[in-house]
């Protein structure tokens, strides 16, 4: 530390900076035309290290998994700027490329460069999803992408502004790429407007405190959260955990691809190591170095969920991933489905941490975003398309039972109300409920995963997709707890019930006029042994119709039979 | 028969505001809050005012009897009937969860699995009815939820907003036979499209029904027994009033009602004050809530969340709220970095300085050791005096001795850090809503607002301050403002091309008609009635709708609706104001109409409120050493109310009164107006 910092200061700097990035988030929610950011707030901003790249503060409300990719974007910039040599004030790069900024295609990245007195002193940058880039399926999830180019256009880090000027040419190649250019207009416009924000924000706070104080708070906010992030692991006793899970399959060949890793804690640092785990596949369940990067500190924010949003509580931990690896996939490798994968890596992260620190660490939740699409030729012949994420249960915990119907861990985002989906397509939902027996038995049991029917209505009938895991691997409880239902899909043929041959993937499913598909979704692992549960609380399950009879006795034993009805 | 009451009965303190508009008299009085009914410290608190209660023609109540039944889960066993195959929407929520961070916690919903019963019938969403309503299902559900004890049942079917036949039946059927008059309908509380939010208001309005009408009626029978035989009447979320037994009928919306009365009130002050624009910050116990007024109107929010879960789908005044109130605890972590909040000691045990066990610092224990608070005369007249030396030696030991501070510095450092909090509060609440706060005015209120003032004006850059005469009872005082108003909504859900206006003009005389009767049917008197209406609109495609005032003429009660081509341009316009830009061949859809009936009450004069005679030097009570920044000032204390109007007091200083404390910085000068306000701006804005 070069200048050193009174704590108060540093106190007030702490909130002013993180203000900043929250300031920059609500400003483009406010503006962004496409639901997915304004609702959704599938979007990110912060600031960042000018030679690093390490992010030194984000905003609260962008989405959990942007929070440790972001770096790794500025950092593409910071490469791509050093290369062109003449980096200036006024300058905004612009990029999706998934394979060096993480995540997939749709997330458009803008990075632009802070100066202060003709000299860099950090980046901003601001990410969002943008509703269409391009490829083969509107919506860019195409579940049969065998490489990048069948998912979306591919833009590398490209100057789209110079000192200030923007260069409208590319603005014309953007919107003449996507399917919905108003859309991504007014989203580019915000996130401009984002970046413009920070950067007067950044004005008066230097304006206000000086560079040096700044800088100086910077540097001790990053030191700081790695003095937290040692604290919680030295209190960590020392030694190695393993875990392993599945996908399913990569949506091509009907393989399992494991996901293993080997967590070691040596005083106050961590190893991550994911050796172990299958090569890069052929269909769209790979995911690119940063992205897998990023995961982790997903994973690690949510066992320790009071550290800040700062580079510096990765410092203390390294994440190995072999090279050839579905988690270092390189360029055109299809990162379409990334959420399957870093699903699946996060759960491995629990089971193993649970080892280490059974109360710090909640069971794995669902696992899967189930994208589920319906689509078809209405009668005047307008097309629709049903697009949607379903929600399945959450981990029991030390403290209480899992949450029933909750979002992905790596998102926040929230479900399209049904009467909002019945309104806009030609579908009715004959269920939209809990799924009994669904839940991780424990001590602390999983929360509930659900159960959706859907009716085709339409006299054209429809086509369906579904992307989705855990059909063959079930959620797992830590602590002894055990695992919950796995996924299970099945669609109505003149024939019958089917269910796929790659058990939750599967495109071009044609259906009828009143013919139907149900999703039953996993719910969470349970927590702590079964045996530990309150017979109370197990008849109460039963009573509520959330556990049939026979496997309370089969998980709980028959201590629950004798329990009064309440 | 001439005075008016306001009565708003908070956590800790019971408010009462007294006006005597013939007499041109204000009082105001703090009592208790008593618990678990409220009814005793209400009534108490007016004894203390009025003797005859057949002098009171009105009296307003803004009430958290609402708001705390649901937040300590305390209303009624209430049962559910709806359609097959949807019994768990209410335990399912939107897919969300309580915190991004930690995946931790659960959700109960205040109706069990097993009071959710199912019954055949089925709407599709475009109103056809695919399944007529099975009433012998119905009337078993009903007998196995009487049998089970419910008090109250709510009937909630699919796309009940876009054809309430079934459930309109199902409602008729059930009121033949259950024993009470708690029956209500999805599509009667809120016919609005959205099934969660619709079913969750639904299910916490009968949930409150029981025990919120019970609280009403026993206050109703206490005023009237005490001779009351004036309008009773109670504020709602929308920081309008209606009528008792709309309140009794409708309890969902009063969820915030004390707060937005608080808000209602600082908004004509600051108007009268001549400030159109003006942020008000509410200092609490355990929060401080921030509210926006531009242009002399309040922002209004379709919908909040009680608790996680627990969605209330009315319009609400739109009040952000962060955990840093008086009491919350100032703490340092393990990476060396000071803290305020979340955790708070609220009003028990309260701040070390209160001596109620609490041994852990606060932003009350701050302001006490500084000598911002006078340790003589603590607020509420609870306690003898406050324990300064016991607030100095636990911030010594929890913030001081960690960050190698003194007690004076490590008490400027808790303020510091808890006014940037609060400041960063009001500076996203005006970003978000597309303001920038340096051209608003701030007001305080609340017990503690006013010594932060001269710190939100430095920290956010407002030009200055206007603190009301009687921040303590804001909420109060509101209570007496607040116009009656009903809000109804109906989802339309068309294009705008096909859009039936037959339809359209029929919902917006039924508004019209059952708002204009609620008027009537009320015995206090409007100096006018204003009907607004809004649509809920977008482009196909987009599930963001935005707001779009419609001019609507209204002659004797009876609508002229608007033709597609007026609420086109009108779409247009909110449209470019909250986008910057149209959509090219975009197609415009209506969503939702919701209108609003107002009857505008007479406002008192604030003038009522200000000083009559007395001087500066007369107010004056004393000196007293008070910390600012890094030095000891001796500070001058006033009687606050007992300033002339037009007295300047420059800082340092201190004005005191009952419940409140205001704090003038050295650099800042306050000066009361013809009201009683006083202004606060730094010394060489003010001439």
């Amino acid at each position: 530390m070069s200048t050193e910092i009174d704590p108060i200061t540093l106190a007030v700097l702490a909130g002013r900076m993180e203000q900043i990035a929250d300031e920059m988030d609500a400003t483009l929610f406010r503006a962004a035309f496409n639901p997915i950011i304004a609702e959704a707030h599938d979007a990110s901003h912060g600031l960042y290290h000018a030679t690093s790249g390490d992010t030194l503060v984000q905003g609260k409300s962008g989405l959990p998994i942007f929070v440790g990719v972001m770096s790794f974007a500025v950092k593409a910039v910071i490469d791509k700027a050093a290369e062109h040599g003449d980096l200036a004030d006024g300058d905004i790069y612009i990029f999706n490329d998934a394979h060096i900024g993480g995540t997939h295609l749709s997330d458009m990245r803008l990075v632009r460069p802070y100066f202060h007195d003709g000299k860099l002193f950090c980046y901003l940058a601001s990410v969002g999803h943008w509703h269409d880039v391009g490829g083969a399926v509107p919506g860019n999830y195409n579940p049969a992408a065998t490489d990048a180019f069948q998912e979306a256009f591919v833009l590398p880090p490209v100057r789209l502004a110079r000192g200030g000027e923007v260069n409208t040419d590319i603005i014309d190649i953007l919107m003449r790429n996507t399917r919905l250019p108003q859309s991504a207009q007014g989203d580019l416009n915000g996130q401009l407007g984002a970046l413009d924000l920070g950067v007067r924000r950044m004005d008066e706070l230097l304006a206000e405190y000086g560079p040096d104080t700044v800088r100086a708070g910077l540097d001790a906010l990053g030191e700081r959260a790695e003095t937290l992030m040692r604290s919680e692991l030295e209190a960590l006793p020392d030694g190695r955990w393993e875990a392993t899970d599945y996908l399913d399959n990569d949506g091509i060949t009907d393989v399992a691809l494991p996901i293993t890793v080997a967590l070691e804690i040596r005083g106050d640092t961590m190893t991550l190591d994911f050796a172990g785990t299958a090569p890069r596949c052929a269909g769209p369940v790979n995911i690119a170095l940063p992205t897998a990067v990023a995961t982790a500190y997903v994973a690690i924010k949510h066992i320790f969920p009071d550290l800040p949003a700062n580079a510096g509580v990765m410092r203390p931990i390294s994440v190995l991933i072999p090279e050839g690896s579905m988690l270092s996939a390189k360029f055109p490798a299809p990162v379409g489905g990334y959420t399957e994968t870093i699903l699946r890596m996060i759960d491995v992260i629990f089971s193993a941490a649970a080892q280490a620190a059974p109360d710090r660490v909640v069971a794995n939740a669902y696992g899967t975003i189930n994208a589920l699409s319906i689509a078809g030729k209405r009668k005047n012949g307008q097309p629709w398309v049903m697009f949607s994420f379903y929600g399945g249960g959450h981990g029991g915990s030390s403290e209480s039972d899992g949450l029933n119907h909750g979002n992905a861990p790596i998102s926040t985002a929230t479900i399209p109300p049904m009467e909002i989906l019945e309104a806009a397509y030609p579908v009715m939902f004959k269920q939209w409920a809990l799924r009994p027996d669904s839940a991780g038995p424990g001590t602390h049991r999983g929360g509930m995963g659900a159960v959706y029917e859907i009716e085709v209505l339409e006299e054209n009938g429809a086509e369906a997709f579904l992307f989705g895991e855990r059909g063959r691997h079930a959620p797992q409880g830590v602590a002894g707890g055990g695992a919950a239902a796995m996924n299970r899909f099945e669609f109505e043929q003149d024939d019958g019930w089917h269910s796929p041959p790659l058990a939750s993937k599967m495109r071009g499913i044609a259906l009828r006029q009143g013919q139907s598909v149900r999703l039953e979704t996993p719910g969470g692992g349970g927590y702590g042994a079964a045996s530990g549960r309150a017979p109370a609380a197990v008849a109460r399950d039963v009573a509520m119709g959330l556990l049939s009879a026979g496997e309370a006795t089969k998980h709980y034993g028959d201590a629950w039979t004798k329990e009064p009805r309440t | 028969m001439s005075k008016m009451i306001g009565v708003d009965v908070g956590g800790t303190f019971t408010d009462v505001f007294v006006l005597d508009e013939a007499a041109g008299t204000a009082e105001v009085a703090k009592v208790p809050t008593t618990r678990p009914d409220q009814s005793g410290g209400f009534l108490d608190g007016i004894g203390q005012r009025v003797s005859d209660l057949s002098e009171i023609s009105v009296v307003v109540h803004g009430t958290t009897a609402g708001t705390n039944a649901l937040l300590e889960r305390k209303g009624a066993r209430i049962g559910v009937i709806t359609t097959a195959g949807l019994r768990d929407v209410l335990e399912m929520r939107r897919r969300d969860r309580p915190r991004t961070w930690g995946l931790r916690g659960d959700f109960e919903p205040v109706v069990p699995r097993d009071l959710r019963l199912e019954v055949p019938e089925r709407v599709l969403a475009d109103g056809t009815i695919r399944t007529p309503v099975d009433l012998d299902a119905v009337r078993a559900a009903a007998a196995e939820l009487l049998d089970q004890g419910c008090l109250a049942v709510a009937v909630m079917f699919a796309n009940s907003y876009a054809n309430a036949e079934n459930e309109a039946r199902a409602v008729a059927a059930l009121r033949e036979i259950w024993p009470n008059d708690h029956v209500s309908a999805s599509s009667e509380i809120l016919p609005e499209i959205r099934e969660f939010e619709r079913f969750s208001t639904t299910a916490l309005n009968a949930y409150l029904q029981p025990e919120v009408s019970g609280y009403l009626d026993r206050l109703e029978l206490a005023l009237k027994d005490g001779g009351f035989g004036g309008e009773f009447m109670i504020v709602q979320s929308n920081g309008g009033v209606m009528a008792v037994d709309t309140a009794s009928r409708l309890p969902v919306r009063t969820a915030l009602s004390g707060p937005a009365a608080g808000v209602i009130a600082a908004g004509y002050i600051a108007s009268e004050a001549g400030f159109d624009d003006v942020i008000t910050g509410d200092m609490g116990g355990t929060s401080f809530d921030v509210s926006l007024i531009a242009g002399g109107k309040s922002m209004l929010s379709p919908q909040t969340s009680i608790d996680f879960g627990m969605v209330v789908r009315s319009p609400m005044i739109e009040i952000t709220t962060i955990g840093a109130g008086g009491g919350s605890i100032a703490w340092v972590d393990k990476g060396g970095l000071l803290n305020i909040g979340p955790e708070s000691a609220g009003s028990t045990p309260g701040p070390v300085a209160y001596g109620q066990g609490n041994d852990r610092p606060t932003v009350t224990d701050a302001n006490v050791v500084l000598g911002r608070i006078d340790p003589e005369s603590p607020i509420g007249g609870k306690l003898e005096r406050l324990d300064v030396d016991g607030a100095r030696a636990a911030i010594k030991v929890h913030v001081g001795d960690p960050l190698g501070l003194d007690p004076e510095a490590a008490a400027e450092a808790i303020l510091r850090v808890a006014n940037a909090r609060m400041a960063g509060a009001i500076r996203l609440v005006s970003i978000e809503r597309g303001f920038d706060p340096k051209r608003f005015a701030f007001m305080p209120f609340g017990g503690g607002g006013a010594l932060h003032t001269g710190a939100m004006l430095a920290e956010v850059g407002i030009g200055r301050a206007i603190v009301p005469r009687y921040p303590g009872v804001t909420s109060a005082m509101g209570c007496v403002i607040a116009d009656m108003r009903q809000d109804f909504v109906q989802t339309i859900n068309a294009l705008l091309d096909g859009l039936d206006a037959d339809a359209l003009a029929s919902f917006m005389q039924d508004h019209v008609d059952r708002g204009l009767a609620l008027l009537d049917a009320a015995r206090t008197t409007f100096q006018a009635r204003e009907i607004a209406f809004e649509l809920d609109m977008a482009y196909v495609g987009q599930t963001h709708t935005v707001s779009v005032p419609i001019d609507v003429t209204v002659t004797h009660g009876t609508v002229t609706p608007p033709t597609q081509v007026e609420i086109a341009k009108a779409f247009d316009d909110a449209y470019l104001r909250a986008y910057g830009r149209l959509l090219k061949n975009g197609v415009r859809r209506v969503m939702n109409l919701r209108s609003a009936v107002t009857g505008k009450r007479p406002k008192f004069d604030l003038g009522t409120l200000a000083p009559v005679g007395g001087s500066a030097e007369a107010a004056l009570k004393g000196q007293r050493r008070v910390h600012f920044g890094d030095q000891w000032f001796d500070t001058a204390i006033y009687n606050r109310l007992d300033l002339p109007v037009g007295a300047v007091i420059d800082g340092p200083a201190i004005l005191e009164q009952p419940d409140t404390t205001v704090l003038i910085e050295p650099h800042l000068r306050g000066t009361v107006d013809a009201y009683g306000n006083t202004v606060i701006a730094a010394k060489e804005a003010t001439p």
